[in-house]
């Protein structure tokens, strides 16, 4: 990979003021997208700010209705917590479906959003919970924060601190795996929430998108069965090597009967 | 060129490194452990894993710099006074390795395994090693090995 200076800041404060003061700096959270992407010259940031020793980052928080991930929190810490199993089941589940025992130990909550790979898992889990996405600048809604491909609602320089999901009252979550990456080439969160019932879909379009008619026939009738029936336009979906959009726009129902069939 | 001080295993270690030197190369180049393999170039093979403060994770995905302060355990460490870890043994015993290219890594993501579980049952045990591939043994007698390594942790 290209050269590059490496700061490790101890408060977020002082990592706001490195990565504003950097040419053209990155911040780096457990690194498995973005080393990755470094070591294939993808991107050549001049500065890496490492957020791994700022505390207030990590940990995870439960009360009556909300659950609280620090953005720093990772993929296996939120897999094994018993307090996030017993709360949103379907939560941890996902994040012990994301790519390898090795990835989730370094992988982050707050990396994987704010990267907004298609092809992530937890998108689909935020935007069908309805989450909040907590900033060192402000607070944005699921609803506002994925834009598109690898673009989400956050400023230049501003850092996710936190996640908070409010506890529904049943959710799950169903993906069709690619063999080789385990990214999802579909995954379905569905989720019961206070605020009505939501169907996120990751993996199938250039970024998390709910589907309201689903959502619509899941209200009137929570079964497999109500949400076989419909199919999700192909055109402006994903075609790769992996699979055509007319295969994705399949997989979306398929997928969607699943997580139905999952929620707890 | 920033310094790095750590442990590596159970050693004093530093280091003046460039900030794009991944884990696993100042492991091979600037410790001369190399135990630890580089097998792909995308993180997916897991020739690299090695441990972390006790978790293990792919040091080719890492920056030496990440490790700054802190404990680092790869292949050649887990041997005490000439003596097999029981993982070692296992893989030995049940001839869960052929070339051994991805021996280090498979015993490395194994032992992680049984630390959080100490009786793994076969799949299990599969799905714990996505992380990790093997081209020649089609994983049958790597399963059997961490299996056998797994209960010999446990003192069976």
């Amino acid at each position: 990979m290209h050269e590059f200076s490496y700061h490790r800041p101890k408060t977020l404060a002082d990592a706001a003021k490195t990565l504003s003061a950097a040419s053209d700096g990155k911040l780096v959270a457990g690194g498995m997208t973005l080393i990755p992407t470094m070591k294939q010259r993808l991107a050549s940031p001049s500065d890496l700010i490492d957020l791994d020793q700022i505390p207030e980052l990590r940990g995870i928080k439960i009360t009556a209705d909300t659950v609280t991930i620090g953005a720093m929190t990772t993929h296996g810490t939120v897999a094994a917590s018993t307090d996030v199993q017993k709360a949103i089941p379907a939560l941890a589940k996902l994040a012990d479906g994301i790519g390898d025992p090795q990835v989730r130990n370094r992988g982050t909550i707050g990396g994987s959003l704010a990267n907004a790979d298609p092809a992530a898992d937890y998108p689909a889990a935020v935007l069908a919970l309805g989450s909040t996405i907590k900033t060192d600048r402000r607070d944005l809604s699921a609803d506002q924060f994925f834009k598109g491909l690898f673009e989400t609602a956050l400023d230049d320089g501003e850092i996710i601190t936190s996640i908070s999901f409010p506890i529904p009252e049943k959710a799950g979550y169903a993906k069709f795996p690619n063999p080789a990456s385990r990214y999802a080439m579909v995954g379905v969160f569905v989720a019961e929430t206070k605020g009505g019932i939501r169907v996120a879909v990751t993996g199938a379009g250039p970024s998390a998108f709910r589907v309201k008619p689903m959502e619509e026939v899941l209200a009137k009738s929570f079964t497999p069965e109500a949400v076989a029936g419909i199919t999700v336009p192909s055109n402006g979906l994903n075609s790769d090597i992996h699979g055509s959009a007319a295969y994705r726009a399949h997989l979306v129902t398929v997928m969607a009967k699943r997580a139905v069939a999952a929620c707890r | 060129m920033p310094n790095i001080s750590l442990t590596v295993n159970g050693k004093s270690v530093q280091g003046t490194v460039e900030p794009r030197t991944l884990l696993v190369q100042f492991l091979r180049e600037n410790l001369d452990l190399t135990g630890t393999h580089v097998g792909c170039d995308t993180s997916q093979c897991g020739a690299c894993v090695v441990h972390v403060d006790g978790i293990s994770v792919k040091s080719c995905t890492l920056l030496a710099v990440q490790v700054d302060g802190r404990d680092v355990v790869t292949i050649e460490g887990i041997a005490k006074n000439g003596t097999l870890h029981p993982m070692q043994e296992a893989f030995r015993e049940h001839h869960g390795l052929q070339c051994g290219f991805c021996t280090p890594g498979m015993i490395m993501s194994a032992i992680d395994l049984a630390k959080r579980n100490s009786d793994p049952d076969e799949h299990q045990v599969r799905e714990w090693l996505e992380g990790n591939i093997c081209r020649c043994t089609g994983y049958h007698n790597i399963v059997k090995a961490v299996q056998a390594g797994a209960r010999a942790m446990r003192g069976k």
